[in-house]
């Protein structure tokens, strides 16, 4: 109510009158703001992290330990056993390694093969440039989850099924991440590579000696993409292999909450491996932390 | 973008590109058009086949069927089409819920982390984002321990005098449990004679179930955080005159928000919204890791309901066809929405006298 008062009288007095006004009202009022802000923040940053708090506490609880306690943030007696079990008595160790391999050549895969597209398509002049673009946006527009039997359908067609190929290659590219490349080179002059090129450089030596070394931070956003994607993908791999030695962390973990390796809940070891499953992704979010959030937009204008 | 001129110096300079040109787009086009364009269409001839899973898909025993797969799910009246009915009601829900949240959420996150004179601003970003760079797989873990029947949420809501339901295994409509509450059990014969899909007018109208409910939560707890990124990138790209100058002029912060940057923040609303809406459309890990569907089918998604027909059931055709259809929904959806974006724009120049009106006014 005191606001619309205040507006009225705002829009009749001198604008500097007004501002003095303001500036006598600012101290109570601000304090008063600012601490509602703080108190809204931390309730919802709590919210937001008390979560993880409890998933990391339950992990090194007892199986009765956590279905009494299912929100306490120590455990009543330590225990490591949810750990034991899932290294040295299943299939995680495979799991993990198999996520890793993946993650690894995918990434790679994927820095090299979006940059080399992405150059092209910014740089180079060819016939049929402007078609393979468009084909691109096409490609990028079908949602993902509508290519599962798809893809099944040609992993099949091609033999490759259940074998780390078929878990590895359909992800070697990206559409969305040759776009992102692409709108990068787009951003940086091409007057230093013309340079080289006068000088007699072949277009892959310009592309792969000087191009791509001041491309860095679109490749960072690459290899930041690219490594959460393949780490937490899941449907790729339910529909490319069905061997245990095959399986990811992720088809993995899934299949523990759904109740394998397990009689009743145990939810410590359940929780104790999405935690385990969370850290690389963490890792890497705490090194880039500081490109991932001040520039969603940077790979484009940096 | 380049004029006639300078193309002609390029070309001059560099020969030989239309090879390196095809040479460098090559990996791309082979592996999108193999695990992408490709599969596309042999799926869709799928969707039009008797296909079983057993052989090639090509081979001379599988037989065209046309459109049966398809009208077995639109209007076959058997189990099909009510399973696909339930699936795109419980998704339905599922979008109108998650994306105008996630979206107010985001925005409001966006707002606060956003001030300059803000302690622990780092802290109070990477909180939001945190949940956003965990893999679904593990949050659906994490979501069943905490929403289990005797769970942290359950004794949370037991402090404050509340009985939580056994989340994950209530299959009751949330808006059905609100109409019970006030004596309403069941519903008007008009609504629960006639049917849409398979279900009668009635069960569209149950809400989301309780279990829904719970994913929908973990939706909006996992995707704020990236759209609350995208708001702070476009409100620091807001130049601070036109704020400065609606404060000069008298307008308070509420104001402010409401008629000087939210305008501004169209185009990226538009960008959360369609994004929200895209991947709204396509929950299928969550499902796959928490519920399979149950309780009662009130999880089930038109995008699991799809693979568990062709991978479990083996009817390829109808797992094929539930795919496409879900593909066009969600084309339409975004098309939908790129026509109300261009809309806006003129609305927006239209606006444009009436949110300088403040100063024409005060001058005068």
């Amino acid at each position: 109510m005191s606001t619309t008062v205040r507006t009225r009288e705002r829009t009749v007095s001198p604008s500097r009158r007004l501002r003095a006004l303001g500036r006598e009202q600012l101290p109570t009022r601000a304090i008063a703001g600012r601490s509602l802000l703080y108190a809204i923040l931390i309730v919802l940053a709590m919210i937001y992290i008390a979560p993880f708090l409890i998933q990391v506490a339950t992990s090194f609880k007892t199986d009765g330990d956590a279905a009494s306690n299912p929100m306490s943030l120590l455990p009543q007696t330590w225990s490591t056993a949810a750990y034991e079990r899932l290294f040295l008595n299943s299939d995680f160790p495979v799991w993990f390694q198999n996520s890793a391999i993946v993650t690894v050549f995918v990434t790679l895969g994927r820095v090299f093969f979006n940059s080399l597209a992405g150059y092209a398509l910014a740089r180079l002049h060819f016939r049929g440039r402007t078609v393979i673009f468009a084909l691109l946006i096409a490609v990028m527009s079908v949602p993902g989850v509508v290519l599962l039997i798809p893809k099944f359908l040609v992993i099949n067609q091609l033999g490759i099924y259940d074998t780390y190929v078929a878990m590895i290659v359909p992800l070697l590219t990206d559409a969305a991440g040759v776009f992102i490349m692409k709108n990068f080179f787009e951003s940086i002059p091409a007057s230093v590579e013309e340079q080289a090129r006068i000088d007699g450089a072949s277009t892959f030596r310009v592309f792969w000696s000087i191009v791509l070394p001041m491309a860095r931070p679109a490749l960072v956003t690459i290899i930041i993409l690219s490594f959460q994607g393949s780490w937490n993908e899941l449907s790729h791999f339910i529909v490319a292999t069905q061997s245990p030695e095959l399986t990811t962390l992720t088809k993995g973990v899934a299949s523990l909450a759904s109740g394998q390796l397990s009689q009743g809940t145990q939810y410590p070891l359940k929780l104790a491996a999405a935690a385990i499953m969370t850290i690389p992704v963490a890792v890497m979010f705490f090194i880039f932390q500081k490109r991932i959030m001040n520039t969603t937009d940077g790979a484009v204008k940096e | 973008m380049s004029t006639p001129a300078r193309t002609a110096r390029r070309s001059n300079i560099r020969g030989g590109e239309t090879a390196s040109g095809w040479l460098f787009t090559a990996p791309m086009i082979i592996l999108l058009g193999l695990f992408l364009v490709i599969p596309v269409l042999m799926a869709l001839w799928v969707s039009f086949s008797d296909w079983n899973g057993r052989g090639s898909p090509f081979s001379g025993t599988v037989s065209f069927v046309g459109l049966d797969n398809y009208s077995a799910l639109v209007g076959g009246g058997g189990l099909a089409e009510q399973d696909f009915g339930t699936a795109l009601r419980n998704n339905a829900w599922y979008v109108l819920l998650v994306v105008p949240t996630q979206t107010m959420l985001s925005l409001l996150l966006a707002v606060l982390v956003n001030r300059q004179i803000l302690r622990g601003r780092g802290f109070f970003r990477t909180a939001f984002y945190f949940p956003s760079v965990t893999s679904s797989v593990a949050i659906t873990v994490l979501w069943l321990f905490l929403f289990s029947a005797s769970g942290a949420v359950n004794k949370l809501l037991a402090f404050i005098g509340v009985n939580g339901p056994n989340w994950f295994n209530d299959p009751s409509g949330v808006l059905h449990n609100i109409l019970g509450a006030f004596g309403v059990e069941t519903g008007p014969a008009a609504l629960t004679g006639n049917t849409f899909l398979g279900i009668s007018f009635w069960e569209w109208l149950a809400g989301p179930s309780v279990a829904m409910s719970a994913f929908i939560l973990m939706a909006v707890f996992t995707t704020s955080g990236t759209f609350m990124l995208l708001f702070i990138a476009a409100l620091q790209n807001l130049s601070g005159d036109v704020v400065e100058a609606a404060m000069m002029d008298g307008a308070n912060g509420w104001q402010r928000f409401w008629r000087v940057t939210l305008p501004q923040l169209r185009p990226t609303l538009f960008t959360v919204l369609t994004l929200g809406l895209i991947g709204a459309w396509q929950v299928f890990d969550q499902i796959y890791t928490g519920t399979q569907g149950g309780p009662g089918k009130t999880t089930l998604t038109p995008a699991y309901l799809s693979y568990q027909a062709a991978f479990t059931n083996q009817a390829w055709g109808q797992g094929a066809a539930i795919a496409f259809i879900l593909f066009v929904i969600i084309v339409a959806f975004t098309l939908f929405q790129r026509a109300l974006l261009a809309e806006r724009k003129v609305s927006n120049r239209r606006m444009r006298p009436y949110l300088q009106s403040p100063t024409s006014g005060g001058s005068k």
